[in-house]
């Protein structure tokens, strides 16, 4: 049974989409057939951040409005035979994600892949709001940091009143922490929040913690899922919350200030 | 003396300063949301029945949800101390409100 995860977090520029893509890329890694789709009309990014935005030429809207079928716009990535990206459109209509014609294209997704990721957009407007409707599980991307922390815990309401397993009571969707630009060294500091401390605020399961991490820009400059990255910390981070959410235990790594020798202290970069 | 208070007086961190304000900021935002729609329209429905019998004005009427470990409860508060008592009780209670 296809299982539909949102990444959502209601704040902008924590890493919704880094993590979707990162995601996507470790399910398929792990043998999952796996699609990941830009629900952020108007402002299409993931396909930059997969690498395949001169390969798009059907999109979202193209296929809700019949104008293409759905295998023409899905784009098989080129690194992994499980991964597929379905971009959106730039349209400048905010309306042009019509539920019933989503819901089809996501009733024929379920028929194709066992995980459908949907990269929300930021906000709790219309976009935000389909992408995380059909959840079956949500991933809420938060950043150590007040304002973050605070529009996590809205979606977290939002997905709880206004998600197809809300209006129909059904179990409700599975929620899940994943803490981004964790900086253990201002933790340890007091300059930042603890995971801790934002586990108990939001009071949801933790599935990871990502550290800042500079590979991350890099990724995206390149066009590749961090998790390909396998020199990573964050990388290695998200592999480690993909196992997670597939059940495994795992222990949390990155999570303590890095020890750092004699050499490297008097050397290395402040 | 600033040196001294910071002697005795050890400085909250930035990130325990961030975990109280978010602690209570999120308390009052939930509580807000989680309130049902319905409570205005029952606290005006209530004025206006109540409002048969006895003189009372808007304010006089708190309709409030609280929470309490598993159990949540429907307060209603209805002061009508100083409140004149209609005669003849007014109308039945079946008439639309």
């Amino acid at each position: 049974m296809a299982k539909v995860i949102v990444v959502t977090s209601g704040k902008g520029g924590v890493g919704k989409t880094t993590t979707s893509a990162a995601f996507a890329a470790g399910l398929a890694l792990r043998g999952h057939k796996t699609v990941v789709i830009d629900f952020d009309v108007g402002l299409r990014n993931l396909d930059l951040v997969m690498g395949c935005e001169r390969r798009v030429v059907f999109d979202f809207i193209n296929v809700i409005n019949g104008d293409a079928n759905l295998n023409q716009a899905l784009i098989k990535d080129k690194r992994h035979d499980n991964l597929f990206i379905f971009p959106t459109s730039q349209t400048r209509d905010k309306n042009a994600l019509k539920r019933e014609g989503v819901e089809r294209v996501m009733e024929e997704l379920k028929q194709q892949f066992d995980y459908i990721i949907c990269d929300s957009p930021a906000g709790i407007e219309h976009g935000a709001i389909t992408a995380l409707y059909f959840a079956d599980s949500a991933i809420i991307v938060t950043n150590p940091e007040v304002s973050s922390v605070r529009d996590s815990d809205r979606i977290i309401g939002i997905l709880a009143s206004k998600s197809r397993r809300a209006e129909r009571n059904e179990p409700p969707v599975d929620v899940h922490l994943l803490l981004t630009r964790y900086d253990p060294a201002r933790v340890a500091k007091g300059e930042m929040l603890a995971v801790e401390d934002v586990k108990e605020i939001l009071s949801i399961p933790l599935l990871g913690v990502i550290p800042e991490s500079e590979s991350v820009l890099r990724a995206s400059n390149t066009g590749t899922p961090v998790v390909f990255d396998e020199d990573s910390p964050a990388g290695r981070a998200y592999v480690d919350a993909v196992a997670r959410f597939l059940g495994e235990t795992r222990e949390m790594r990155f999570v303590t200030p890095e020890r750092r020798n004699f050499f490297w202290a008097l050397f290395g970069r402040a | 003396m600033g040196f001294f208070r910071s002697l005795f007086q050890p400085q909250r961190s930035s990130a325990q300063v961030a975990k109280e304000r978010l602690k209570i900021v999120l308390a009052h935002e939930r509580a807000g949301s989680r309130a049902p729609d319905f409570l205005p329209t029952l606290q005006k429905e209530l004025i206006a029945v109540v409002g048969r019998y006895v003189d009372i004005s808007d304010d006089m009427i708190r309709v409030t949800l609280g929470n309490s470990g598993d159990t949540s409860s429907l307060e209603i508060n209805i002061e009508i101390e100083g409140a004149k008592l209609k005669k003849g009780g007014g109308p039945a209670l079946s008439a639309a409100v």
